[in-house]
């Protein structure tokens, strides 16, 4: 179980202006600021929940995690995971997590994957009958063979990313701090490792806590979610919810088999795109009935799809900006 | 404790195959660390037409082998390493695992010894075959403490070097220090020549530094007359200081990591 109670996390930034002038000012007065990367969150998460943790650029999840982990101390408030406050980092609590960073590897460079999986074994002092099994099972379900015996720099990223997984869960972590895990790999194989996470927490009863650039990533593997904006909490339960709370609309797409003039669109709600033959209607729940009776019945429409918006619109609303909500910056 | 000692072999294992790994970048290395034999040619050329303060030119070429040899077998770069982990945030992989990195650096440094073996044990045949085995000690006592000031000067610089380059927690770039250890460390430890040549300010002054037992007192074991209770002196003095140091490092390491920032991801 993890817990945070107002938890907050300030950091102190040295800022300088671009230029010579500045750079040498910078030598004997320096300009600091106080950024408040988490400023004040609580939540609980139960054994084996899968969490998506989502936010804008420096909204700060990558320092939860990071103090959850604990990688950083908190400024103040209160975390424990299972009982453990995590930066005294005990052994015992070292054991139990894993933090998986999609732009940090834990991999020794030079070395090929299996060196640090041996590494990894004696110390967190596996037994050699459980590291061999589930080697052996991570292997199969990730397709590492062709890998593990290839110096790490040489491995390309997705096939690094299978390999860093792999060594981030040879000691069966029960809780799991995903941060990015599939940044800058190819769509199969970001299924593969959504696959693999998922199986993994239904067989462990892990907790996940993800971060994502990718929303499928989080739709895909979390009912619930975390939202969290310039250090502070803002949105904390169901995915669905979210989404409906947000944006009270469905869409709904078909191919009309006859020509349909636009403002016949019209009355059936907000025309969201008409690609090709494809048309995308945005309308309230009240109206969905009636709208999908008349696409079918006077326009003969086929293929008829009903969906939430995109998480991407939801929280780009949310936030008002246009970009994606994505990992935060350093630190 | 134990966890950590069992883990031991392997650590040792996969940093032996890591120097193995980057061996021309460990050769070069290696190397670098050849200025003893610059000051044996210059020593024993002042010395050819008569001891200098008490140094034949036999006594130079037994003193800065054996520099040479203590040197390539106690140095390490774990400062320049502490500070890169902190300072590009790689170091958060190693707060990780459930190791102190007090003891992980020192096993990836502890497996390279056996590399720098290679290069020391050349010297010492050299050393043995040349002038100045006369001034080699042939005390068995002085022969068997020789083995516990080498690695309690292992040891001891390996503590410098870390508490060194945790300093990065706190001002992120330490190469100045390290710089400044270095030529604090030319000077009172001996490398650059015999305390005992020196004038005696230094000499009296190096004897209350930590850098006269990261170097000067092994090679003083193996290539002066010493009493015993010399020796134990040198040994128990040794001691002390990798004590200090240790706690030095650790209380550094300490207080440094809780102002770590994990940048970067």
């Amino acid at each position: 179980m993890i817990r945070a109670r107002d938890l907050t996390k300030h950091f102190r930034v040295h800022r300088r202006p671009p230029g010579f002038a500045a750079a040498v000012k910078s030598l004997v007065h320096r300009h600091y600021e106080l950024v408040k990367a988490v400023d004040g969150v609580t939540f609980t998460i139960e054994r084996g929940e899968r969490v998506g943790f989502l936010g804008p650029n420096g909204a700060g999840k990558t320092t939860t995690l990071k103090v959850l982990s604990g990688l950083l101390h908190p400024t103040s408030g209160e975390v424990d995971v299972d009982g453990f406050v995590p930066f005294r980092r005990p052994r015992e609590l070292l054991a139990r997590i894993t933090l998986v960073m999609g732009q940090k590897s834990q991999l020794i460079w030079d070395l090929p994957p299996s060196e640090t999986y041996a590494m990894n074994r004696a110390i967190f002092d596996v037994p050699r009958e459980q590291f061999d099994r589930t080697l052996k099972e991570l292997t199969e379900l990730l397709d590492l063979a062709p890998l593990v015996d290839k110096p790490t720099r040489q491995l390309s990223l997705g096939e690094r990313m299978k390999c860093e997984l792999a060594a981030a869960l040879l000691h069966r972590p029960t809780t799991l701090f995903l941060d990015e895990p599939t940044i800058g790999l190819d769509v199969a194989m970001q299924v593969a490792i959504r696959d693999f996470v998922r199986d993994y927490n239904q067989r462990h009863d892990a907790t996940v806590l993800l971060t994502s650039h990718y929303m499928d990533d989080v739709v895909a593997l979390c009912p619930r979610i975390i939202v969290i904006d310039q250090g502070k909490l803002i949105h904390d339960g169901d995915l669905r919810q979210l989404i409906k709370t947000m944006d009270p609309h469905k869409r709904v797409s078909f191919t009309p088999t006859t020509q349909v003039a636009d403002d016949e669109l019209a009355k059936l709600g907000t025309l969201i795109a008409r690609d090709g033959q494809r048309i995308t209607v945005r309308v309230t729940e009240r109206e969905l009935p009636g709208v999908v009776g008349h696409v079918l019945s006077a326009l003969h429409g086929a293929d008829l799809a009903i969906e939430d918006p995109p998480l991407e619109d939801v929280l780009r609303a949310m936030f008002g900006k246009s970009a994606k909500p994505a990992a935060e910056a350093a630190p | 404790m134990i966890r950590t000692l069992k883990a031991l072999p392997t650590l040792l294992r996969v940093g032996v195959a890591e120097t193995v790994a980057y061996r021309a970048e460990f050769l070069v290395w290696i190397l670098t660390m050849t200025q003893p034999l610059i000051m044996l040619g210059l020593w024993t050329f002042v010395a050819r037409e008569g001891p200098f303060r008490g140094y034949s030119s036999d006594d130079f070429v037994a003193y800065f082998l054996a520099n040479l040899i203590v040197r390539q077998l106690t140095g390490n770069w774990v400062a320049w390493q502490l500070m890169e982990d902190i300072r590009l945030g790689t170091m958060s992989m190693r707060l990780l695992r459930p190791i102190h990195p007090f003891f992980a650096y020192a096993a990836s440094h502890a497996a390279a010894i056996p590399f720098r073996t290679v290069v020391a044990l050349p010297l010492a045949i050299i050393l043995l075959a040349s002038s100045g085995a006369s001034s080699v000690t042939n005390d068995p006592a002085q022969l068997a403490a020789f083995v516990p000031s080498l690695v309690l000067a292992w040891l001891l610089t390996f503590c410098v070097m870390f508490a060194l380059g945790s300093l990065a927690f706190f001002i992120t770039q330490t190469n100045s220090l390290v710089d400044v250890y270095f030529g604090l460390f030319q000077i009172f430890s001996g490398y650059m020549l015999p305390l005992a040549i020196m004038p005696a300010a230094i000499a009296t002054i190096a004897t209350w530094l930590p850098f006269k037992y990261t170097l000067a007192v092994p090679v003083e074991i193996l290539t002066k007359p010493l009493a015993a209770d010399q020796i134990g002196m040198l040994l128990a003095q040794q001691a002390a200081w990798t004590a200090i140091m240790l706690v030095v490092a650790v209380g550094v390491w300490r207080l440094g990591v809780r102002r770590f920032e994990a940048v970067g991801g």
